[in-house]
């Protein structure tokens, strides 16, 4: 077996583009306890930070944790350090994107068909953005019924309300400063 | 009392029950709710997920939106609420990014307008009065579990007028409507939330463990305050004997003798009829 490198900045890295101090974690595993997804986790949320803390960059960014995560806050409202790990789990997943590691596929596709939904009409449109969601994830046909029930019961509307102020959306979508994508993280760590 | 309303985009799908039970409610009550005009998605779980500066700015622009009115915004979705709430943060204390928002979407910030949840408002003393003196069908003997679901009132950083794990607010109203609120240990436990298509299998887990808990309380029905809440739980709980899972805003109307209350339940998977019909006001 080969050593997974260690990234030596990994953490610094993560606790400021955060804005959570994660070095202050002691390993009481709190989170964990309450995580109602760390069930299906391949490491838990107390050892995603501590993984972070040892620069195991690898194997936290290539990690299904990132992906489960669902930012409900519970681990934040319990920590005794303070460090709420939801803004840590974004910005595992924001690191996973810009250096190449694969996303969970179907998590991935949801979001991005959500977010493309939103680009187009200014609001989310359930039909088109499943459709796209189908088509992106190739998962066809789970969920059709579920899918019929809703429609049956009027809970999914075929025409989509778009907003006249698209143009604002747009701009919100690709008006952004070179410097830092994240700038909010920084300054919170200020 | 008025405020600047956002709907938020389940309520007029997946969540169409829960924003016509709030309409209904709010003006028995005379609480007034004007829609902001042309308001935007917040971005939900999806862009925060991948995009931070994103699931700020979506939200910002709400807010913008809502600068001239002046009035507070309330929204019946969680993590609507929650989304303004962060961004409004931001425009609060940091200044470098306020001014870039303020020149992308041409509005001046005033910090007046504050993201108030649906629930919060509802369960202000005053308006707990009013509906005390309005229930005229009380829901005497319904045991309800009062479910708040995740966002609601975490993190406490954020939200502030409930106690993040132990949170009563809904169980008082739950009380005022004549119910039983039931003591319950999954108040604030997540129901999977936006996992519910891309991996179903949580959500079954999480949603039919809450309804089973729920049951094992003795709770006749589940209230609820989220529209993902309800349609993982109405939809993903495996029991064989099934939970009806409501609208806190349902109820109310149920209580305030609301005749459109019946049609609010043809909206449901798990039908509340069976237990709720004998309070429904005929009409």
């Amino acid at each position: 077996m080969t050593p997974t490198p260690i990234d030596l900045s990994f953490s610094l890295t993560v606790q400021k583009r955060s804005g959570e101090p994660l070095l202050r974690c002691y390993f009481c595993q709190k989170c964990s306890a309450g995580c109602p997804v760390a069930y299906a986790m391949d490491y838990k949320p107390a050892q995603v930070i501590r993984l972070v803390q040892l620069g195991r960059k690898e194997t936290v960014l290539s990690s299904s944790a990132i992906w489960l995560c669902v930012g409900c806050e519970a681990c934040g409202t319990r920590c005794p350090n303070h460090i709420r790990l939801a803004p840590m789990f974004d910005t595992l997943r924001y690191m996973a994107l810009e250096e190449g590691y694969k996303p969970d596929p179907m998590v991935y596709a949801l979001h991005r068909s959500f977010l493309d939904s939103i680009r187009l009409w200014g609001r989310v449109h359930e039909l088109s953005m499943l459709m796209e969601y189908k088509l992106r994830s190739r998962d066809l046909f789970s969920d059709l019924g579920m899918g019929v029930g809703l429609i049956l019961k009027g809970k999914i509307s075929f025409i989509p309300e778009r907003i006249r102020g698209l143009a604002d959306i747009r701009r919100l979508y690709s008006e952004r400063r070179e410097e830092s994508a994240h700038p909010s993280a920084e300054e919170a760590q200020r | 009392m008025k405020y600047t309303y956002y709907p938020g985009c389940t309520i007029g799908t997946t969540a169409v029950e829960f924003g016509l039970s709030t309409d209904a409610i709010c003006e028995a009550l005379g609480v007034e709710l004007v829609e902001l005009e042309d308001w935007n998605c917040c971005g939900a779980s999806s862009a925060h997920s991948l995009d931070h500066e994103l699931a700020l700015r979506l939200p910002a622009r709400n807010i913008a939106l809502a600068q001239e009115a002046g009035l507070d915004i309330v929204a019946p979705c969680p993590a609507c609420y929650q989304h303004v709430l962060q961004a409004d943060m931001e425009l609060r204390q940091n200044e470098v990014w306020r001014r870039e928002m303020e020149a992308l979407l041409g509005f001046t910030y005033t910090g007046r307008p504050r993201a108030r949840h649906l629930l919060e408002v509802l369960t202000e003393p005053e308006v707990l009065e009013r509906i005390r003196q309005k229930v005229t069908r009380p829901l005497t003997g319904l045991k309800v579990a009062s479910y708040y679901g995740c966002v609601l009132v975490r993190p406490p950083e954020f939200t502030g007028w409930d106690d993040p794990e132990h949170p009563m607010r809904m169980d008082v109203l739950m009380e005022a409507l004549g119910a039983e609120p039931v003591p319950w240990s999954y108040k604030v436990d997540c129901c999977g939330a936006s996992l519910s298509l891309s991996r179903s299998a949580v959500v079954v887990t999480l949603s039919t463990r809450l309804a089973k808990e729920a049951q094992e309380a003795g709770a006749d029905v589940i209230a609820c305050a989220c529209g993902m809440c309800q349609i993982n739980l109405d939809t993903r709980q495996a029991l064989e004997q099934k939970i009806p899972v409501l609208y806190f805003t349902e109820l109310m109307g149920v209580a305030l003798g609301l005749p459109q209350a019946k049609k609010w339940f043809g909206k449901h998977m798990v039908d509340p009829t069976p237990v709720l019909g004998k309070f429904l006001a005929s009409g």
